[in-house]
C-alpha cells in the first residue's frame, strides 16, 4: 500500500472517529455548565471533615486515595522498566565515567549556563520540598514537588558534568528512595487496616486550625512518601538515559 | 464559548493522529502521542468548569465559595505526572529498537524480520 | 455571558471568557506546529513551548494545581528525556 492510499484511509477513518466524538461532546451540557452532583457535595464537606484548604489534594490522598495509589505504581513500573529496557546488553561493554570524561573533544559548558544552574539548584530544591509537604493548604503536592525536585537535579548535571551529578545521585540509593516512597505510601493504607479500619482511613489526629501544615492527618504524610517516590523515579529516568548516550558504546564500533 | 473548548479536544485529537500515522520518524510519532494525550486534559478540565466560580482552594477565600469542581484536577493531575515516565518506557523502547536495527523509520521497522 | 453561579470575580466574565478563547486557539496553533514539525531538535523546543500554552490554559480554566505539574513536566522533564533520547540515536548514525 502506498503512501498517499494510507493517507486516504486515515483521512476515511478519522472523519468518522472525528464524527463520533463530536457528536459524544456536544451531547455534554456545555461548557461552564456543569451540573454533576460530586463536585459540589464534595466542595460541601471537605474543608469541614479534612480540615484541609485545598480540595484537590484532599480529593487526592484523602477520597480517592486508593486511585492515587494505583497511579503512583504505574510510575514506579515505568521506572523499573526504563532501568531494565536499558540494561547492558551482552555485546555492550560500559566505558568507565572517569577515562570517557578525559578524552571527550567536546567544547565546555558555557560558564553562563554553569553559573546559572548552580545558582538555582539550592533554591529549586527548597521549592521542591516546599510544595512537596504543603499538599493540604496550596496548589501544590506530592506529584509537582517531586519533579520539581528531580529538576534540581538535573540542574546539578548542567552546572557540573556526569560525573558530579552520578556523585549525588548514586543509582542503589536512588533506587532506595524510590522503594521507600512507594512502599510507604501502601504501608500508610496497610497501618490502617491493621487498626481495624477501612483502607487509607485518616487515623492521624486532625489539627484545629484548617490550612494548617499539620492539620490534615495524613495527607501531609502520603503527600511526603509521594514526593519522595516521584523525585526518585524522574531522577532515575534521567539517570539511566544519560548512562546510556555518555557511557555505553558497543564493542564493535571502537 | 459553551462549545468552542470541545471543538479544540476534536482537533487536537485529530491532528496528534494525523501525526502519528504519517510519521518517518518513531521520535517523531512518540511527540504526537503526547500531542495526543494532551487534548485529555483539556477535555477533563472543560468537563469540570462552572462559569464565574474560582479554584478550589479554600486559603484565602471565604468558604463554600462557589468552585470549579475538583474531581476532574486531580485526575488530570496525576495524570500528568505518570504519562511523562510512560513516555520515558516508550522512548527507551525506541532507543533499543534503534541499537538492535539501525533505524528508527516505522516502516523499515515493520519489514525487518529479526 | 452569563454566570452559572454567583461570582466572585472583579473582572467581568466576558473578559475571562475572551481570554480563555484566545488560549484555546494558541493551543490549537500549537498542537498543529508541534506535529508538522519534522526536525527532531526543533520539534522538541516547539513541544516545550506548546506546555507552556498548555499551562496557561489550564490557569485560565481555574486550576493552579494541573498549571504546577504541567509546567514542570511538559517544559523541563519531558525535553530533556526527548534530547537524551534523540542524542543517543544520532550519535549511532554518524
Amino acid at each position: 500500500m502506498t503512501e498517499v492510499q494510507r493517507r486516504w484511509m486515515f483521512l476515511a477513518g478519522a472523519a468518522g472517529l472525528v464524527a463520533f466524538v463530536l457528536w459524544g461532546l456536544l451531547g455534554l451540557p456545555g461548557f461552564g455548565n456543569y451540573p454533576g452532583p460530586y463536585g459540589p457535595s464534595i466542595l460541601r464537606i471537605a474543608v469541614a471533615q479534612t480540615n484541609a484548604t485545598g480540595v484537590v489534594s484532599a480529593v487526592n490522598f484523602a477520597y480517592r486515595g486508593f486511585d492515587t495509589v494505583g497511579e503512583e505504581f504505574i510510575l514506579f513500573t515505568a521506572a523499573a522498566g526504563v532501568s531494565t529496557v536499558l540494561r547492558h546488553l551482552r555485546h555492550e561493554r560500559e566505558r568507565s565515567a572517569v577515562d570517557e570524561a578525559a578524552d571527550r573533544d567536546v567544547p565546555p559548558t558555557s560558564s553562563a549556563v554553569r553559573m546559572t544552574a548552580l545558582v538555582f539548584a539550592g533554591p529549586v530544591m527548597v521549592a521542591g520540598w516546599w510544595l512537596a509537604s504543603h499538599a493540604q493548604t496550596n496548589p501544590s503536592g506530592g506529584f509537582q514537588g517531586g519533579v520539581v525536585l528531580a529538576t534540581a537535579f538535573i540542574l546539578v548535571y548542567l552546572a557540573g558534568e556526569f560525573l558530579v551529578f552520578k556523585r549525588f545521585s548514586p543509582v542503589d540509593l536512588t533506587e532506595v528512595v524510590e522503594a521507600v516512597g512507594a512502599g510507604g505510601f501502601a504501608a500508610v493504607g496497610v497501618a490502617a487496616v491493621a487498626m481495624s479500619l477501612p483502607y487509607l482511613t485518616d487515623y492521624l489526629g486532625l489539627g484545629s486550625i484548617p490550612g494548617a501544615v499539620s492539620s490534615s492527618g495524613t495527607i501531609a504524610l502520603i503527600s511526603f512518601f509521594v514526593g519522595l517516590e516521584v523525585a526518585a523515579a524522574f531522577i532515575l529516568i534521567v539517570g539511566e538515559m544519560l548512562e546510556q548516550t555518555l557511557l555505553i558504546r558497543q564493542e564493535d564500533s571502537e | 464559548m459553551t462549545v468552542f473548548p470541545f471543538i479544540v479536544v476534536a482537533w487536537i485529537l485529530l491532528v496528534g493522529l494525523y501525526g502519528m500515522v504519517t510519521s518517518r520518524h518513531l521520535v517523531h510519532q512518540i511527540i504526537c502521542l503526547i500531542v495526543v494525550q494532551s487534548s485529555t486534559y483539556v477535555l477533563l478540565l472543560g468537563v469540570g468548569y462552572v462559569t464565574g466560580a474560582v479554584a478550589p482552594y479554600y486559603f484565602d477565600v471565604p468558604n463554600h465559595t462557589p468552585a470549579v469542581d475538583p474531581v476532574v484536577q486531580a485526575l488530570a493531575l496525576t495524570d500528568v505526572v505518570v504519562e511523562a515516565a510512560v513516555t520515558a518506557l516508550l522512548l527507551s523502547f525506541a532507543i533499543q529498537a534503534h541499537k538492535r536495527f539501525g533505524t528508527l523509520d516505522p516502516h523499515e521497522l515493520a519489514e525487518l524480520k529479526g | 455571558m452569563i454566570a452559572a453561579v454567583h461570582t466572585p470575580y472583579t473582572v467581568p466574565i466576558g473578559f475571562m471568557e475572551a481570554l480563555q478563547v484566545t488560549v484555546l486557539i494558541l493551543v490549537a496553533a500549537g498542537a498543529t506546529a508541534v506535529v508538522l514539525i519534522r526536525k527532531h531538535v526543533r520539534q522538541v523546543i516547539a513541544l516545550s513551548v506548546y506546555g507552556l500554552m498548555l499551562a496557561l490554559l489550564f490557569l485560565t480554566f481555574q486550576a493552579p494545581d494541573v498549571t504546577l505539574s504541567e509546567l514542570t513536566v511538559g517544559a523541563v522533564a519531558l525535553p530533556v528525556i526527548l534530547l537524551l533520547a534523540l542524542a543517543k540515536t544520532r550519535k549511532r548514525e554518524e
